[in-house]
């Protein structure tokens, strides 16, 4: 994986699968779309989808920015104004809208704005306010630290069980590969406990346990670790729990509390909610450490078209989600505005049907479905591979029917 | 304050300041264009009201000054042509026409007043020293002309101008950029002479021609401001007949490896913070030469996607490792990993 990039492959100069032809060395099951496709057509894949990155990069320009500014703005506008409005929380109508503004507004600060900022979205437009190397978002997780487990080791090694720590985030059981242990009995327990408390799994999530438990990460490094995390969380706390609180008076400093108390906990919820549909709805492949080693740009593509499930919405479902709802998109192009993600769908489709590959989407209530009936079934031993999506097939588009206005000598097309 | 920082945490109580009033945040450095001066066909000054008290600069120096063009802020630095110290505050950068650049032809061509330019650093060792030199030669060519007039300027607001000789390059005498300015001042100051060398009409000036033009250019302080080739011949001329601590030189080009567009020429890199030197052959990005060369960088996926390596960027000009093109400008942030340096290249890492 760490090899030199080089002209000829973004992947590094790494040798091509095996597939198809040279069937020896490929260690899929002859109906995974890696044994299927020969090394030509990964290749094809590869270029077609460095091709389409490129040119929505060539692309990039005034309309991006003026988006996430707009929404930047919003945010703030927003944030402000629920809090603001929660100074009189002590009143139920100010309570409930401005917990709601501001469950929303941490909801946008989290997913669309931080997670996107931070992967390096907006680098290109070179403005220090709305760079990955500056931002920080509203929640107890360090930036540093999310940058290194998400950016890094989820994006990197997506769906590679033992090297993509997002694959059950070290303490749950989300596929059968990964080998049963008494503890992930109480599984349906504790998934409850990190949907509430999520940003704290994320917080501590880069600590690495594996590598703490083995000793080998160094005290000072785990102890610099946590002394970012402590920093975070207490500046956290000061806010939501002491500052405003405080300026809702002495009538209304609990109920402020409890206010943005439950604002944290229901972006918890829906951002758990919407990470978890991005990997473990049942359609994803995962994949071994041997089947990903050697992996050309291609197969790189590939790992992570089929690594990832989207959920069907509306562009306000979407824009709630981070857009990570275009989960496929986002993982062939960690890097590429959010906002852009749903005009390349389609093109990702065409690619997905001119290969017979499966592109993984559903509604939100079955991809979520899918994940907790899997949490609840791995936390017992055993559990098979779930049965994959079929080869993508474009709906045929229905044909407009052009309304008709009557005319003396029957119904004439209507204009316009 | 701190209570102010506690509530905005993590952004800053500008973020919020910014919503009311963009002028408020002083996150930024910013300006607004009031005025573009014609002063040759090609070339306009650009009179820019800083949102801050100024705070002065040295006749010479010259100003960062950022732009966004299409969603895109871009870096140049242009000379400072602004009296230092102006009575409203305004300060000026003079900028010439570039047919194949991106922020000379907004500067020159499509800026109109009001709009909003950032401001970076006042830099450059290339100023006048105090006290000025009793006498000087002065060598410009083109808009290589704009720091030197910055000095003459100054020499003569402290009357100063003693013994003072001016060689100027231009290809016709209409297109010196404050030609006219100049012009006055060698008719009414005894101790200024200028001398117009229009290449219109014969080749630059060459080093051999200084004992015609200025005889005494050795007994001189001597200030070059022009392009590449030109200080090259004169520093290896004040190597062989001068004394070369007495040339102080002003470079406008970046310095560009020569390669071929297939594969680039790969470089040197200096890591400004580790404090390492490395080399990269060609087709090897900044992240592996300063490994190799052992430096301890950050990175992560090594091939474009994470932005873990990224560094920015002081001096120098990049080959994108993955589409072949030259790309790189001061102050951008770029990711090492998919970077090679063309040439030498400076990074904050």
């Amino acid at each position: 994986m760490s090899t030199t990039p080089n002209n000829s492959s973004a992947n590094g100069s790494i040798s091509p699968h095996g597939g198809g032809s040279d069937a020896a060395s490929a260690p899929f099951p002859p109906e995974h779309p890696f044994a299927r496709l020969t090394r030509t057509q990964i290749d094809e894949i590869g270029d077609a989808f460095q091709r389409l990155g490129d040119d929505v990069r060539a692309d990039l320009g005034e309309a991006d920015a003026l988006y996430i500014r707009s929404l930047i703005e919003f945010h703030r506008r927003l944030a402000a104004l629920s809090r603001v409005v929660l100074m009189a929380s002590r009143y139920p109508p100010a309570w409930l809208l401005g917990t709601a503004g501001l469950s929303a507004a941490k909801i946008i600060e989290n997913m669309e704005l931080g997670h996107n900022i931070m992967h390096g979205q907006w680098d290109w437009m070179n403005d220090p306010g709305i760079h990955s190397s500056t931002w920080d978002w509203d929640n107890v997780s360090p930036a540093a630290a999310w940058k290194h487990s998400h950016n890094y080791l989820h994006h990197t090694y997506t769906n590679i069980v033992g090297l993509d720590k997002d694959v059950g985030y070290e303490i749950m059981r989300v596929d059968p590969k990964q080998a049963w242990h008494p503890v992930y009995l109480l599984q349906p327990f504790y998934n409850v406990l990190l949907m509430l408390f999520f940003e704290w799994g994320v917080a501590v999530h880069d600590l690495d346990f594996e590598a703490i438990r083995k000793g080998t990460k160094s005290t000072s490094q785990l102890r610099d670790e946590l002394l970012a995390i402590g920093k975070k969380v207490a500046r956290q706390f000061i806010k939501d729990y002491v500052v405003f609180p405080a300026l809702s008076g002495r009538r209304g400093f609990k109920q402020t509390l409890a206010a943005n108390f439950t604002a944290n906990l229901v972006r918890n919820i829906w951002s758990n909610a919407i990470i978890f549909c991005g990997h473990f709805p049942d359609q994803a492949y995962t994949y071994t450490q041997q089947e990903a080693a050697d992996e050309s740009r291609g197969a790189w593509y590939l790992r992570q078209l089929l690594g990832a499930a989207n959920i069907d919405g509306g562009d306000t479902f979407h824009l709630m989600s981070g857009n990570l709802s275009y989960q496929v998109e986002h993982h062939l192009y960690p890097d590429m505005p959010s906002s852009r993600y749903k005009e390349i769908a389609p093109k990702v489709r065409a690619i997905c049907e001119r290969y017979q590959l499966p592109y993984n989407t559903g509604p939100f209530l079955r991809q979520w479905g899918m994940v907790q009936r899997t949490l609840v079934r791995l936390a017992f031993p055993g559990g098979k591979i779930r049965p994959k999506g079929a080869a993508h097939v474009e709906p045929p588009a229905r044909p407009r029917e052009v309304p008709t206005v009557p005319a003396a000598g029957g119904p004439i097309p209507a204009f316009p | 304050m701190h209570l102010a920082r506690a509530m905005t945490t993590p952004l800053v109580p500008d973020d919020y300041l910014a919503l009311i009033n963009p002028a408020w945040s002083a996150r930024e450095l910013t300006g607004t264009i009031i005025e573009i001066r014609c002063e040759t066909e090609e070339a306009s000054t650009v009179v820019v009201r800083p949102s801050f008290p100024w705070p002065g600069h040295r006749p010479g120096q010259y100003l960062r000054i950022g732009v966004e063009l299409n969603g895109i802020r871009h870096w140049r630095a242009y000379s400072l042509t602004s009296d230092p110290d102006h009575p409203e505050g305004l300060v000026s950068v003079t900028v010439k026409y570039v047919a194949d650049g991106r922020m000379s032809p907004y500067f020159t061509r499509r800026a109109e007043p009001g709009s909003v330019v950032f401001l970076g650093d006042v830099e450059g060792e290339f100023r006048l020293p105090d006290p000025p030199p009793a006498r000087a030669l002065f060598i410009s060519a083109g808009s290589g002309v704009t720091p030197i007039w910055s000095m003459l300027r100054e020499l003569e607001r402290r009357d100063a101008l003693s013994d003072v000789v001016h060689l100027h390059c231009s290809r016709t005498a209409d297109r010196v950029i404050f030609g006219d300015y100049l012009r006055r001042m060698d008719r009414e100051q005894p101790g200024y002479t200028l001398y117009e060398h229009l290449t219109g009409e014969c080749p630059r000036i060459a080093p051999a021609q200084l004992d015609e033009l200025c005889p005494d250019w050795r007994d001189r302080d001597t200030f070059l401001s022009g392009p590449r080739e030109m200080i090259d011949a004169m520093l290896a001329h004040w190597r062989e007949h001068g004394e070369p601590a007495r040339l102080n030189v002003e470079r406008f080009q970046p310095i560009i490896g020569r390669g071929d567009a297939e594969v680039g020429s790969g470089g040197t890199v200096h890591f400004r913070v580790r404090e390492v030197h490395a080399e990269c052959d060609v087709g090897v990005s900044i992240l592996v030469g300063g490994e190799r060369a052992g430096a301890l960088l950050p990175y992560g996926c090594r091939m474009g996607i994470c932005h873990t390596c990224v560094g920015r960027l002081r001096a120098g000009t990049l080959r994108d490792l993955r589409t072949g093109e030259l790309h790189g400008e001061i102050g951008e942030t770029v990711r090492t990993c998919v970077n090679a340096p063309e040439g030498h290249v400076e990074i904050d890492l």
